[in-house]
């Protein structure tokens, strides 16, 4: 299912929220918890995560996965935490009021 | 560094995607090189992704912009023919256009060389009559000056008057440039003098004590720069002052370094004294916080003032300010129209280096394609193709300006009669910053044409076709660069035709006297002589007979106005009495000689006799008319015994000989003048108390029979005097003064000239270039047609049609550009003539002449094609 403009932002710094995690498994997580509905292809999974880094609301680190692999870790920093909560509250509002207007009934007006 | 390891890192972290994927897929029980294979694939275009995630980091461009830069500098290397030949054309072009933009720059666009000149005014007096197109600004006379020195709150007024005047000691007598000025002339100017003080306001007033300031260089040459200078006496018109301060070092007003400068308040001259005579040059500098309008008020307040105080001279006199501007003459549209030119040699070596990118940019179609389905978009590729052509452009900016420090004195010191503000051009971050958006502009104009192309490219297609595609529109768009280079050079050439054509015509124009031996030079008589107008007289019946005793002299005169040389004397004149009023008699050129004038300059005598002895004061008065004012005053009738008013006494004056028409305007300019009637009255006969001012004016005239220069010394001792303070100024031979007419046209004449070459050398190049590679396109095509039995004529016959049909479309663009540029050229030049068929003819077949040599190697080379070897090729 195709993301909504500037959607695929808000995921990733969601799932980052939770804790220190690599590209890949943004990716896989993205991909169970949305019941594989959200697909995130590498192609604009990669160019996000490195936006995101680049504006300062994501950090990334070297560290060793439990595979003993070297892979790069992400994790919030303050100002993405900010973000991500004004982000969500924004989202919330909009699709409460999507979801409201979506309720009317058809025909029945007045 | 930190460039490296971001690269290093995102390649580990995409490998590492793939791994963990695969590793995924095997665990799942997939044979692990079938999980490998199955990764890669549904990874898709890694370096796509890598290239996305370039493109969101901050400053990418700059990035970009390093790594193609490098990149382009990488292919300059690699293709050092290529290299040079674009380089090369560029260093020209541009080094050329640096030149003609500093020269420009220095004289009209600087400002000028005082403190904050923003701040300074030039004022003027204005009255209705007074015609600024002929006599410039009106100055403002002495009293008036005095009044607004004093009255004008919002800036500080000060004035000077030019003058000359001969400095007899210490050393040598000299004749030298005089500015008498005020005392705050160089306080308002905001210049510190070089040594000692300038004038006290208690001098620069009636019967103030002598004092002089003296200008940089003549401190210099006459005090060998002791500061002993300072308290020392010089004699200027023969009084004596004392010197009290050393004007700063290259001080120059209107271009003109004065020699001495005297207090202007102490000049007595009646013209100096009232308001009728309005010869002071008067610049204010406003006061801090005050404006240019304030200033303006005040002086229309003074005006209204003075002239209901003095009706009888100030009645309709006002006074104004204006920014004050560097005076430099009639220069401006010289200097335009060889920019013009200069910008037309910057176009073909632009057009050139097109040419050679272009063709480049189609053997280089496989390395973009690739480079797009490696991810590269096309932004990025145009964005890369410009870049190279900004590297080449600043590196031939870079040689252009090296040309140009190179050929800018030479350049300047060519320039006819001296360039005003010379000193003011300098190659300094002005014309570096020029040089700048210059290079960068041309690169965006020859970098266009390749860059467009990118994105036209269709891609997949090239790929497939290899580097052979030549698609139709780049043949086209080849064909408009040689096309328009061919049109341009073509431009320049006919300029350069027309000026020739001009100069040879007006080289052989007789002027009218015998320029050959003849040596003119203006004469200061020694000051005490100048009281008494017999004394004058029999003074310079002196000079005249040392001069002639000369050896090596054959005939000496004296006349006022010299042929070809600056200064004329217009007069109006009518042929019986009553007089019509004065501004309805037509006017004629007058020229008071001695009676050896003629035989001196070799005049030609037409008709009846020249002045000689019984032409005195006293006797008839009489003149001689040329055949112009002949034809103009009396028509066909004989002139000879008939009688011309001239305003010279009361009487009408007989004409005694008519002589042919002298060229005093200058060989170029005498045909257009529009006062071109002469008359020559005799020396003898000016009235008495007009003698001093004549004699101001007198020049000797020698006729030499020996080189005319060698007589300069032994003329200039001989006439020294009693008292040695006579001298000789402004010495010139007539040869001279007849080559100096023709000096603009020369000048111009040269640059075009060499201009012209350029254009023409560049656009054989770019011909020579264009086709050595379409040609080389065609090999595989020649290849065919000789195995199929064309003769090498044949190719070559197809290469140089191929190369005539270009050159052709350009020289037709060119003629249309020709005829406007032609006309222009007629209308700044003087002397120059509509472009005439021969010269357009000339024109085009050198042109065409030189385009089909510069063919006729690729054409050649074509022809030697192996039909064998090319066709296997392919």
């Amino acid at each position: 299912m195709e993301l909504p403009q500037g959607t695929l932002d808000l995921l990733i710094l969601k799932i980052v929220a939770l804790g220190p995690v690599h590209g890949y498994a943004i990716g896989q997580r993205l991909q169970q918890v949305s019941r594989e509905v959200v697909q995130a292809p590498q192609g604009s999974l990669y160019p996000a995560l490195h936006r995101l880094e680049n504006r300062g609301l994501l950090a990334a680190e070297w560290k060793a996965t439990d595979t003993g692999r070297e892979a790069k870790f992400y994790k919030l920093t303050r100002k993405g935490r900010a973000h991500l909560d004004r982000e969500t509250a924004s989202w919330r509002q909009l699709t409460e009021a999507v979801g409201l207007i979506l309720k009317l009934n058809e025909g029945g007006a007045e | 560094m930190k460039n490296r390891t971001r690269e290093e890192e995102l390649k580990k972290e995409l490998q590492f995607h793939l791994d963990q994927y695969a590793e995924d897929l095997a665990a799942r029980g997939v044979a692990p090189v079938e999980a490998r294979r199955r990764a890669a694939i549904e990874f898709g275009g890694r370096a796509q992704t890598e290239e996305a995630c370039r493109d969101v980091r901050p400053l990418r461009w700059v990035e970009d912009l390093w790594r193609d830069a490098a990149f382009a500098l990488r292919l300059l290397r690699a293709r050092p023919g290529f290299s040079f030949v674009a380089l090369l054309t560029l260093a020209i072009g541009i080094g050329a256009t640096t030149v003609m933009f500093t020269v420009i720059d220095g004289v009209l666009l600087k400002p000028l060389p005082f403190p904050q000149p923003g701040r300074l005014l030039a004022v003027h007096g204005r009255s209705p009559g007074w015609n600024t197109a002929a006599f410039g600004d009106q100055n403002v006379a002495h009293y008036d000056f005095l009044d607004l020195q004093q009255s004008v709150h919002a800036a500080d007024v000060m004035g000077w008057v030019w003058n000359a005047d001969t400095i007899s000691a210490p050393g040598e007598a000299e004749h030298v440039t005089v500015a008498e000025a005020s005392a705050n002339f160089f306080s308002v100017l905001g210049l510190p003098l070089y040594r000692g003080r300038t004038f006290t306001a208690r001098e620069d007033a009636p019967g103030g004590t002598p004092v002089a300031i003296l200008g940089y260089s003549q401190w210099q040459q006459r005090f060998a720069a002791n500061a002993d200078a300072i308290g020392a006496a010089v004699t200027v018109g023969g009084k004596r002052y004392t010197v009290v301060g050393i004007a700063p070092r290259g001080f120059r007003m209107d271009s003109q370094e004065p020699d001495v400068y005297i207090p202007m308040g102490q000049d007595m001259l009646p013209f100096m004294q009232g308001r009728r005579a309005h010869p002071v040059t008067t610049i204010a500098r406003l006061h801090p916080g005050a404006t240019a309008a304030q200033a303006r008020e005040e002086l229309a307040a003074i005006g209204r003032r003075l002239a209901a105080q003095y009706p009888g001279t100030n009645r309709d006199r006002t006074f104004f300010a204006e920014a004050l501007r560097p005076d430099v003459g009639d220069v401006e549209s010289a200097l335009w129209l060889l920019l013009g030119a200069v910008t037309l040699v910057l176009m073909i070596a632009c057009a050139n280096v097109a040419g050679l990118l272009l063709a480049r940019a189609v053997a280089r179609d496989r390395e973009l394609a690739m480079r797009v389905a490696l991810g590269a978009g096309r932004g990025r590729l145009v964005r890369q193709c410009l870049t190279e052509s900004a590297v080449l452009g600043l590196a031939g900016g870079a040689l252009g300006v090296i040309l140009a420090r190179v050929g800018l004195h030479p350049f300047v010191a060519q320039w006819p009669d001296s360039l005003p503000r010379a000193e003011d051009v300098t190659l300094d971050w002005r014309v570096l910053l020029f040089v700048l958006a210059v290079s960068l502009a041309t690169s965006a104009l020859f970098g266009l044409a390749p860059a467009w192309r990118v994105r036209a490219l269709a891609l997949e297609q090239s790929l497939r076709a290899g580097g052979r595609t030549l698609a139709a529109a780049s043949r086209r768009a080849h064909a408009v660069f040689v096309g328009g280079e061919i049109a341009l050079a073509m431009v320049l050439l006919v300029a350069a035709g027309m000026l020739g054509r001009a100069m040879l015509r007006l080289s052989a124009l007789d002027p009218g006297v015998d320029v050959r031996n003849c040596l003119v030079a203006r004469v200061a008589l020694s000051p005490a002589t100048l009281a008494s107008p017999e004394r004058t007289r029999a003074v310079w019946d002196d000079v005249l007979e040392r001069a002639r005793r000369i050896p090596g002299v054959e005939s000496a005169a004296l006349v006022d106005t010299v042929p070809m040389r600056n200064g004329n004397n217009q007069i109006g004149y009518w042929t019986s009495k009553p007089l019509p009023p004065e501004e309805k008699r037509p006017l004629a050129l007058a020229t008071s000689v001695t009676p050896d004038y003629l035989r001196t300059v070799g005049m030609h005598l037409l008709e009846g006799r020249f002045f000689d002895g019984r032409d005195r004061m006293g006797s008839e008065p009489v003149v001689v008319i040329d055949d112009v004012l002949a034809r103009q005053a009396f028509g066909g009738d004989d002139a000879i015994g008939k009688h011309l008013f001239i305003d010279m006494g009361d009487d009408l004056a007989r004409v005694i000989g008519v002589v042919g028409h002298v060229r005093h305007w200058g060989l170029a300019a005498d045909d257009s003048a529009k006062v071109r009637a002469q008359l020559y009255y005799p020396f003898a006969q000016v009235p008495d108390p007009l003698v001093p001012r004549w004699s101001e004016l007198m020049s000797i005239v020698v006729k030499t029979r020996v080189p005319a220069l060698a007589i300069a010394q032994p003329l200039r001792r001989a006439i020294r005097g009693i008292a040695g303070d006579q001298v000789l100024y402004e010495v010139r031979t007539m040869d001279q003064l007849a080559r100096d007419t023709l000096d603009r046209q020369r000048f111009l004449l040269i640059v075009f000239a060499v201009f012209a070459a350029l254009a023409l050398l560049l656009a054989c190049i770019g011909v020579y270039g264009v086709l050595a590679y379409l040609t080389g396109l065609r090999v595989p095509e020649f290849g065919l047609r000789m195995a199929m039995g064309a003769t090498a004529r044949d190719v070559m016959r197809l290469v140089l049609r191929q190369s005539l049909g270009m050159i052709a479309a350009g020289a037709a663009a060119g003629a249309a550009v020709s005829l406007a540029t032609a006309q222009a050229l007629v209308k700044l030049v003087e002397g120059v003539r509509p472009m005439d068929p021969v010269t357009f003819v000339c024109t085009v077949a050198v042109l065409a002449l030189a385009a089909l040599a510069a063919s006729y190697v690729p054409a050649r080379r074509a022809a030697r094609v192996d039909p064998m070897r090319a066709l296997r090729e392919d």
